[in-house]
């Protein structure tokens, strides 16, 4: 280690004003820091720091996303297995295709995600901000696996640069990167990034796994659900076999690739809570408001929109919400900052993706929009949190006066 | 009348260098005292002695522009070394030579009326001891205090019981308080430990805290006894101070001596000193510090709110308290964000440190880059008053001064946001904020 901390001092001057590699600095710096912690020490107010730093936050985040990255290359593999009609599945087969299908995706946000937040550190003369770390393997989670490169990085483009950036950084913005990037291709490239084309991988990669016919179709539950043409509702996966519970909490059904499997989402989940790194406050609200507009949807069941014949749990279940009640509402940077705020926030993340993907026929997914939804009302929520502070303040200057 | 208020939010520091049970008091008469106006934000300091004039303990020193009767006295007789100056002829600290024994007797028989004991305390330098909210400044002149707030507990890291240094004093503790009374038409709280079976006093409301920091912050009893409210002032000073005022209107005389906690994990061995305020630090630290050849940083004061100061600095008002911590700039740590080691301090649960009954042993490293706010809810949990600390911060830093007031910028001081500041994963500098926007205030307002 001490060869490569010598290294380090040695080529540093050449990043340093006047050097011949200045144009690199913050990216140097960047690389410097994530190696070697700062010997910065304190110059005013307190002598002792906590050893957390935001490097340890946005690591333990993408920590708590590897069994759901993981789980998504199996779950690719699997669909891709069974859409051909296999009766064997090899786990390291249907590892290694996942791998292969989502690496390109992860290579492609990360290196146009960080070349823009170097670039931008490098202009601002500030030190390379985290935040796309987790931003960066976010995005290829919530996107279906056959999502065009060139589109997730025109995507990937669009929100550093418009939803982050623009606002000042990491810190700064008002609505999670990543969402709003998935919401990018949603709009702008509707026909390729919906209906039941994208979810399912459907070429071999390297000799692995199979070419799937052309007339291939493989939908989602939710997607089911929206093109539900009457008659009884059955969700069923691509073989035409109907979906257990069972299998939808293990996650081997199409959707986005890390969305699926709920059991990896908690597991998640649980490494966020213990580690304090997200807000138990707005898990806990987001599942009780997805709970309970489930279930006032399925008191008042009725065939014109079918997805109210799912049962609050199923609701839970399907489709992106676990995901977004995880790891996207719980950004604490887009949420609501306030206590009280957050219940109130992680709440109408939950009623709304429900109230969404229910009563708004062939939009299969409200969790995305409803936490979007809620992300441009979190400052109005924390506006009132704060308020009332100042309205107790002000009662009890009246009090004594 | 005696209460108890249970606090839950805050946070006690484990750290190593603490003072063994039972340690007994060394005394030491410094080489050097210093008197150093920045200890008392609000004086305007304008010397009264020469270098080489010889002074007896007592004697003013400095004295306020906004009022000539409050002063700075000198701790210790002997003559005045030096008056250091710095950028643009600011007065530093002026430099006492400790020699002799020869104090000031202020003619105490001058009567009992308020303008009497005002003039008094101005005169004796005990004034400036104390601090007034809004500001956390020293009181102004023509200040009418609403309450006064007297804290008898320090819950600072490392810190020694505020209690036991005036346990053997306890009249003068009685006749402190009759001045205060006098000063005062409200009432008079004393905040103390629970557990620390402090004796009632006449004419005092007694509160009882935990010993949980800030517990022992007098703005953090205050927000939780009655609250500053916009246009109210209070005065706010420790049981020593306290101590010292009663000490003054009995004896006449200005008790300059003060015990000091010598602590932190850079020392041979912790222990208590009575020496005097001011003190130089070459004295007291002569041969305790560790030679283990890494780098030190000395600190008058608690390692949240103290005052980093050179191997020949002096000790800052209103500390009791020297602690001598590693300064980490020699340190070479590889991927320290990663680190499983249980021996990194931390409030955060991805350490395994945070699991362990143990003391830590942090040096002075930020342990990160600074941040933009990202994490939110951190600061409220070590912020037991009724403010929204995150908020109020960004008000003082837009400088927004109606949001100020309304988020209740009246009610803290830099120390309260210590605890913050510590635990911030975005490293931001928050007393020096906090400061800079209560300066910004009194300047506009």
């Amino acid at each position: 280690m001490k060869a490569l901390r010598n290294y380090l001092n040695r080529i540093k001057p050449n990043f340093e004003p006047g050097g011949k590699l200045q144009a690199f600095q913050s990216v140097f710096d960047g690389f410097e820091t994530f190696l070697y912690t700062p010997n910065t020490t304190s110059k005013s107010g307190v002598h002792i720091h906590d050893s957390l730093d935001s490097k340890r936050v946005m690591i333990m985040v993408v920590l708590a996303l590897m069994p759901c990255l993981l789980f998504g290359m199996y779950n690719t593999g699997y669909q891709n297995w069974l859409a051909a009609g296999a009766t064997e599945f090899p786990f390291w087969q249907l590892m290694l295709y996942g791998f292969l299908a989502v690496l390109p995706r992860i290579v492609v946000t990360y290196v146009v995600g960080l070349g823009i937040e170097f670039v931008v550190a490098q202009w601002r003369h500030e030190e390379i901000q985290e935040g796309f770390l987790v931003t960066g393997i976010l995005i290829p989670l919530i996107c279906p696996i056959e999502t065009p490169l060139w589109m997730l990085a025109v995507a990937t483009a669009f929100s550093v640069i418009f939803v982050k950036e623009v606002f000042g950084g990491t810190g700064y913005n008002v609505f999670n990167v990543a969402l709003v990037t998935r919401a990018f291709l949603f709009f702008a490239y509707p026909a390729q990034m919906s209906g039941d084309k994208v979810f399912v991988s459907t070429n071999s990669i390297c000799g692995l796994g199979y070419d799937l016919p052309d007339a291939f179709t493989g939908a989602t539950p939710l997607g089911q659900i929206a093109t539900f043409a009457g008659g009884k509702l059955e969700l069923l996966n691509i073989q035409g076999n109907p979906i257990s519970t069972w299998d939808a909490f293990l996650g081997l059904i199409p959707g986005s690739f890390g969305e699926t499997s709920t059991l990896c989402i908690l597991i998640g989940a649980a490494i966020l809570l213990i580690t304090g790194m997200a807000s138990w406050r707005i898990m806990l609200s987001v599942i009780a408001g997805g709970l309970l507009m489930g279930w006032i949807a399925n008191v008042f069941q009725t065939p014109t929109y079918p997805a109210s014949f799912l049962s609050p749990v199923d609701q839970l279940l399907f489709g992106g919400f676990a995901f977004a009640a995880v790891f996207m509402a719980t950004d604490p940077v887009t949420a609501a900052r306030t206590g009280a705020g957050k219940y109130i926030y992680g709440l109408l993340v939950g009623v709304v993706a429900v109230l969404i993907r229910t009563y708004n026929n062939g939009y299969p997914e409200g969790a995305m929009l409803a936490v979007l939804l809620a992300n441009a009302l979190a400052p109005l929520i924390d506006y009132c949190v704060v308020q009332a502070n100042v309205s107790r303040r002000m009662r009890r200057l009246k009090a004594r006066a | 009348m005696r209460r108890t208020i249970n606090l839950r939010k805050g946070l006690n520091l484990n750290l190593e260098g603490a003072l063994p049970d039972n340690v007994s008091v060394v005394e030491l008469m410094p080489d050097r005292v210093a008197i150093i106006p920045d200890d008392f934000p609000g004086f305007l300091p304008k010397v009264d002695v020469k270098e080489g004039d010889t002074v007896r303990a007592g004697q003013p020193l400095l004295h306020d522009k906004n009022d000539e009767d409050i002063k700075l006295v000198s701790p210790s007789s002997g003559t005045v070394e030096a008056v250091v100056r710095g950028a643009r002829r600011k007065i530093e600290r002026v430099v006492v030579k400790v020699s002799g024994n020869d104090s000031v007797t202020v003619d105490v028989a001058k009567g009992s009326s308020p303008e009497a004991l005002r003039k008094l305390l101005k005169v004796s330098g005990l004034w400036a001891m104390m601090r007034r909210r809004p500001y956390d400044i020293i009181p102004m002149p023509d200040d009418n205090p609403r309450d006064i707030f007297v804290t008898a507990m320090d819950t600072a890291p490392l810190a020694s019981s505020l209690y036991d240094m005036v346990k053997d004093n306890m009249s003068a503790v009685t006749a402190g308080v009759k001045v205060l009374a006098s000063l005062t038409a409200g009432h008079i709280y004393i905040g103390v430990e629970q557990g620390a079976s402090f004796p009632d006093v006449s004419g005092v409301e007694i509160v009882e805290f935990p010993h949980l920091h800030p517990a022992g912050n007098v703005g953090v009893q205050i927000a939780n006894i009655a609250p500053v409210n916009k246009g109210e002032v209070v005065w706010t000073l420790d049981i020593v101070t306290l101590a010292r005022i009663g000490e003054l209107v009995t004896t006449g005389k200005i008790d300059c001596s003060t015990v000091i906690a010598e602590t932190g994990s850079e020392l041979k061995q912790p222990r208590l000193v009575k020496s005097l305020i001011g003190a130089d630090l070459d004295s007291l630290l002569k041969t305790e510090i560790k030679d283990d050849g890494r780098h030190h940083r000395i600190i008058a004061g608690n390692v949240l709110t103290g005052v980093a100061e050179k191997p020949d600095g002096y000790l800052h008002f209103p500390y009791r308290q020297i602690t001598v911590i590693p300064e980490g700039d020699d340190a070479d740590e590889f991927m320290g964000w990663a680190s499983m080691s249980p021996s990194k301090m931390s409030v955060n649960r991805s350490f395994l440190g945070h699991f362990l009954h143990r003391a830590f042993n942090p040096d002075a490293r930020l342990n990160g880059g600074k941040r933009a706010m990202i994490m939110s809810g951190e600061y409220d949990k070590v912020f037991p008053m009724d403010i929204l600390p995150e908020y109020l911060l960004k008000a003082i830093i837009s400088k927004d001064i109606d949001q100020m007031e309304a988020l209740g910028i009246y009610e803290v001081a830099p120390e309260d946001f210590a605890l913050a500041e510590y635990v911030d994963p975005s490293k931001l500098e928050l007393q020096k904020i906090v400061r800079e926007g209560l300066d910004y205030l009194r300047g506009e307002v």
